[in-house]
């Protein structure tokens, strides 16, 4: 397999009252075009703070050190150099042509102590990192770097986040499609109604014209997976996705990201604290812990042979339906 | 003999003008020290018959028998006598507070309500309750955001045993953490069962830490009961179909990533 992604010594602080908080200590790793990779964690151990760098949507006052080097083929449609954390002066990033048909592109950023601010965000972002792309949107996106809704899709766990509540639906999806496929409105709205049918929307005449309070928690989701997809990117995020919804609903929607990375062959990044529910999708799982990635491999040899301490301790922590209940460990009984 | 039975409990509600059903003719019982666990879909009614067995709504009908009493009958003085012994925790109990009130300060709030301990005893009585729950009690001191989700979680069950419950309501109250945190909650609130013979009426979408803290289950759908039992019995075998998707939607730690779907 090829890499699409190659994170190098990514290093990541966030300042909180004037005190520099470490979200990511050196992290390395790479993904492959068309894997489905989870990353898993505890909260606060840095899994959101590596999607969002991923994505360019960092929030502005984080420091930044190490390398992203994107491998896209050229036929991604990209005219300019690719750099994945926006706003980063030409001086500073580093591009460079490597195999055929294929351009690379590497931001690297504070070399040495000189850590320099990269993401021009509209205010600081603070703690949980469960808000939408309303929120970060880098605000140079459309001139600049119009990488996030044409290569990569970022689907978020609360929905109505990154939905706007005041526009309809298919407003909302052909907007990306119109932006990114250069679409006419009329071209971008019957593409809006054939993504509502690939996420399984029922009435998708009536959905598209539906606002986001209309819909449930579950359904919004899908409407804002279909808005995520709607440039056909190359890499699909999918920070939580499904944390905020009940299991019925969960297993669908992870059943639906299944089979549209699938049929796409798109790349997945699946973020997630519960570990069974990574291992029903993903192909390898990185696990991350503090900052810092303690192991990373194929899922099967992640639950049947974990190398970390940390990464057995997560699976011994996890309730499954064989699991031994508490209550007989304990003796317990009414 | 039961110390909470639930008979025939309804509560209706209106959406989009038309009443409907979001708790409907809903019976169940739970014995000293046991723990019944509520099971079901997003809107099956959970919080609704957490809420009704709290009175922190009234329900259509049905009837309410606590600790040998008629709980819906009660008000006044012995109601708020009764109140002591129903206790409950949410999923994010603490919210309610000012995020800059301090553990000793919402740990204060039910002794001194409840007339548990006089105002100079209290200290004493807050420094037992962190001990309880695994708290050092320097914590006291702490404002409440300055301490971790589990921590938090900790502080809200001293809450609630401060007065001496006899049953516990829990709502969604480990979902929102680390499963690590979690199973040591888990561990903290079994422990209380057998220690003070403190029952659970147990909230959760997650079946496998029903299977692991409950005695019996109740899966719910739209507002009635759809199957109840043994929770172990219940899970490795359910009869009704929303039981059955239940159990097909937890995600097992077995790789599945293969199969097309
Ligand atoms: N905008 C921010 N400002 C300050 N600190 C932040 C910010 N975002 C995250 N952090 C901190 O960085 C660390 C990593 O956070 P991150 O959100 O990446 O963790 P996570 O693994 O996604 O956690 P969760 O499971 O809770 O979503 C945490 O200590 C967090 O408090
Ligand atoms: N105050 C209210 N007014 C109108 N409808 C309500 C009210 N409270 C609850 N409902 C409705 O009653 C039904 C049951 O809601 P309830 O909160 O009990 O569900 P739940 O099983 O706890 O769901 P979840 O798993 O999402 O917490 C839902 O359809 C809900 O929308
Ligand atoms: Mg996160
Ligand atoms: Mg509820």
């Amino acid at each position: 397999m090829t890499v699409l992604l190659s994170i190098r010594d990514l290093v990541i602080a966030y300042r909180r009252d004037g005190i520099e908080v470490p979200a990511l200590k050196g992290v390395s790793l790479e993904v492959l075009a068309g894997e489905r990779l989870a990353i898993i964690g505890e909260s606060g151990s840095g899994k959101s703070t590596l999607a969002l760098a991923v994505a360019g949507l960092l929030a502005r006052g984080a420091r930044v050190g190490g390398t992203i080097g994107w491998l896209l083929p050229a036929s991604a449609g990209a005219k300019a150099p690719l750099s994945v954390l926006p706003d980063i002066s030409p001086s500073r990033g580093e591009i460079g042509n490597s195999g055929a048909g294929s351009l690379l592109a590497t931001s690297k950023i504070g070399e040495g102590g000189d850590h320099s601010v990269i993401s021009p965000l509209e205010g600081e972002m603070s703690g949980r990192t469960e808000r939408g792309a309303k929120d970060r949107q880098p605000s140079a996106l459309a001139t600049s770097q119009p990488r996030l809704g044409r290569d990569i899709g970022f689907v978020f766990q609360d929905p109505s986040s990154s939905l706007d509540p005041v526009i309809p639906i298919g407003k909302q999806i052909a907007e990306v499609a119109r932006t990114h496929l250069d679409l006419t409105w009329p071209d971008a709205y019957t593409k809006a109604k054939t993504l509502l049918e690939r996420v399984h929307l029922p009435n998708p005449d009536a959905t598209l014209r539906a606002y986001p309070h209309q819909l449930s928690g579950g359904q919004k989701q899908r409407v804002a997976i279909a808005a995520a997809i709607a440039a056909a990117p190359k890499l699909l995020i999918a920070d939580e996705a499904t944390s905020a919804i009940d299991t019925i609903v969960q297993a669908e929607i992870v059943a639906l990201i299944r089979r549209l990375v699938a049929e796409d062959g798109m790349t997945l990044i699946f973020i997630s604290h519960d570990i069974a529910l990574a291992t029903t999708l993903a192909d390898r799982i990185a696990v991350l812990r503090h900052g810092e990635l303690v192991e990373l491999g194929e899922a099967r040899q992640i639950i049947e042979a974990p190398r970390h301490a940390y990464t057995r301790a997560l699976l011994d922590a996890h309730l499954g339906l064989d699991a031994k209940p508490l209550l007989d460990r304990q003796g317990a009984s009414a | 003999m039961s110390l909470l039975a639930v008979s025939n409990l309804a509560k209706r509600y209106r959406r989009g003008g038309k009443p409907f059903a979001a708790v409907d003719d809903i019976s169940f019982e739970i014995g000293p020290a046991e723990t019944l666990a509520l099971a079901g879909p997003s809107g099956s009614g959970k919080s609704t018959i957490a809420k009704l067995v709290l009175r922190l709504i009234e329900p259509d009908a049905g009837r309410i028998d606590f600790e040998g009493g008629d709980f819906l009958a009660l008000s006044g003085a012995a109601l708020r006598t009764r109140r002591a012994r129903l206790q409950m925790v949410f999923q994010d109990p603490l919210a309610a507070f000012n995020p800059r009130a301090t553990v000793a300060r919402v740990l204060d709030d039910p002794l001194r309500i409840y007339n548990i301990a006089s105002r100079a005893e209290r200290p004493r009585r807050i420094a037992a309750l962190l001990e309880r729950v695994g708290l050092d009690t320097s914590l006291a001191a702490r404002a409440i955001h300055e301490i971790s989700g589990g921590q938090r979680q900790r502080v809200a069950i001293a809450r609630a045993i401060a007065t001496r419950p006899s049953l516990i309501v829990l709502d969604e109250a480990v979902s929102a953490l680390d499963v690590s945190v979690r199973g040591q909650i888990l561990e903290l609130l079994l422990d209380l069962q057998r220690q003070e013979r403190i029952a659970y009426l147990f909230i959760s979408h997650d079946l496998g830490v029903i299977r692991a803290v409950a005695h019996r289950v109740v899966i719910l759908d739209a507002g009635r009961i759809a199957e109840s039992g043994d929770a172990r019995a219940v899970i490795a075998d359910p009869q009704s179909a929303v039981g059955k998707a239940l159990v097909a939607a937890t995600p097992k730690l077995v790789r599945t990533s293969q199969d097309a779907s």
